[in-house]
């Protein structure tokens, strides 16, 4: 069978075929109990399931951006010295960091918070003033013209013992993690279009073969293609749209109950929608129905070639 | 109507089965094809409707060549055939009226309820309207099955061996129904091997009979 032949099966016709009423022509498909429901559930299942990537695409997305900017916002200045010098050495570095272009205005730690800092692994009665501990200094980034190694150098230079640490090896495996999950969740979201194509296709393959004897018999009366597969796709894409609307709406409803997003600040808090991207998920049954659309039309050009 | 020059016609590449097939269906005439079992009668009548394709000669169906139709074509030509299937091939899902108007739901065309009950009762069917078709009897389906040939008063009728598994009344009042559509201007090709039943029906109609012998057409003798 030459492909041109299925010329009447573009997809511009198949679409107003799929936009009529079906009226009659919906009942010349029989009723087939286990194809219907096994295209509900694996499209409502898959629409569920990408929900949750497309939730874990979007956060992983915010926290990447967040980690980044938190991290890039500021730096730290580590002042060692010997316990004499470390006063003076301290005023130099403030000096420098003072007048270093791109930078906010420079603040020396006080011994509170260092002890804070430290509270962690020391513990919180520890007193800092009988450890060597280093000044700390933070300065904020205030612009784009803000040169780390430039910085780094003038320290060097005018204050011995002052060391930049502007969290690059933080930041980069960080943000690289935060980049993969965002991948990971965009990858979950193609495969599982993919897998509910594959099911859907062999659904509505399994429906043609079943109702083989009905499309020859519908020729053999003078139907044309276009109403044999408008028929069959109809009804698949329907199935794929009702099934993808349901498990769309259960898997946004699980989201919405997760807990708050600044309930404690975590990754998984922040597994969540923001303002619009609470509309995104209802694409997916606008996909889901389009994946029904195209694997039926195919499966049904296969089936119909089969038949003259 | 139907034109066939020389035609030949082999399954899969296979040896001919009909070969030098010249035949020109003549508008408004009631035709027999007659031919032992295995012969190439129901083959014959495919190649009309084109559900199969001439391997030699020419054909063609109502002035188009049916090697050139796209598979749109071959959907028209057959709303132009009425076809009474040997097997009666129906949609079971369906009660008896769905299937005997399926042909103007497949065309597009509105379902006239009127003429649709006038249809059944024609065939005897109008108890049944709302019956599926395994319930029928084997005339009923038969009968079922020319309803359904003429629901879009098609120009030629079709019917391989149409009384196959009938007994002679019932036969006889299958063909009964074909000689009226033949008498209302309808042309009728009937493929039977019964001639006790071809003779009665030529007592009826002016009929025209074709033979299929060692896979050529030849008009039947004065025997029929």
């Amino acid at each position: 069978m030459k492909r041109t032949d299925f010329r009447a099966l573009s997809l511009g016709t198949l679409w107003q075929g799929l936009m009529r009423d079906g009226g009659s022509g919906d009942r010349i498909v029989p009723p087939t109990g286990f194809t219907a429901q096994l295209t509900l559930f694996s499209a409502g299942a898959m629409a569920f399931l990408a929900v949750f990537a497309l939730a874990l695409a979007l956060a992983t997305g915010r926290l990447a951006d967040r980690w980044a900017s938190e991290l890039a916002g500021s730096v730290t200045v580590r002042v060692s010295a010997p316990s004499d010098q470390q006063a003076a050495r301290t005023r130099a570095a403030m000096q420098v960091l003072s007048t270093t272009p791109g930078a906010g205005q420079p603040r020396l730690l006080p011994p509170e918070e260092v002890a804070e800092l430290l509270a962690p692994w020391f513990g919180p009665d520890m007193p800092v003033d009988a450890l060597p501990v280093p000044a700390l200094i933070d300065l904020p980034v205030a612009g784009d013209d803000f040169d780390a190694q430039g910085l780094r150098l003038r320290l060097e230079a005018e204050a011995p013992g002052a060391v930049l640490d502007d969290h690059t090896e933080w930041r980069r495996p960080l943000v690289s993690a935060a980049n993969r999950l965002r991948v990971l969740g965009i990858v979950s979201l193609l495969l599982i279009g993919a897998a509910s194509a594959a099911m859907i296709t062999l659904a509505a393959k399994a429906a043609l073969s079943a109702n083989g004897q009905v499309i020859r018999v519908l020729r053999l009366i003078g139907a044309r293609d276009i109403t044999i597969a408008t028929a069959f796709v109809r009804r698949f894409t329907k199935r794929a749209a009702i099934g993808a609307a349901v498990g769309t709406l259960c898997g946004m409803a699980g989201i919405a109950m997760l807990p708050g997003m600044d309930a404690a600040g975590g990754f998984l808090t922040g597994l969540g929608f923001q303002d619009w991207g609470w509309l995104l998920p209802l694409l997916i049954p606008v996909v889901a129905a389009a994946v029904g659309f195209l694997a039926t039309r195919w499966a049904a050009l296969k089936m119909l070639g089969a038949v003259r | 109507m139907i034109e066939m020059r020389d035609v030949g016609f082999g399954y899969h590449g296979g040896p001919e089965l009909l070969s030098n097939m010249t035949l020109t269906l003549q508008p408004g005439m009631f035709h027999f094809l007659t031919g032992p079992s295995g012969s190439g009668k129901t083959t014959l009548l495919r190649l009309c409707y084109a559900d199969l394709l001439p391997t030699q000669g020419q054909m063609s169906a109502f002035g188009n060549d049916v090697r050139q139709l796209s598979r749109d074509g071959i959907a028209d030509l057959r709303r132009s055939i009425g076809v009474v299937h040997q097997d009666t091939q129906f949609l079971d899902h369906l009660p008896v009226a769905e299937n005997v108007a399926l042909p103007l739901s497949v065309a597009g065309q509105a379902v006239d309820m009127t003429a649709l009950r006038d249809l059944l009762g024609w065939v005897g069917l109008s108890q049944h309207a709302r019956a599926m078709p395994p319930s029928l009897s084997g005339g009923e389906r038969q009968r079922a099955a020319l309803a359904r040939a003429v629901v879009l008063s098609p120009d030629l009728v079709l019917a391989d061996e149409p009384t196959g598994n009938l007994d002679w009344d019932m036969s006889m009042r299958l063909m009964q129904l074909l000689v009226e559509l033949n008498k209302s201007g309808k042309t009728v090709l009937v493929a039977t091997h019964d001639l006790n039943l071809i003779r009665a029906t030529k007592a009826q109609v002016a009929a025209r009979v074709l033979r299929i012998a060692n896979g050529t057409l030849q008009l039947a003798g004065a025997d029929l």
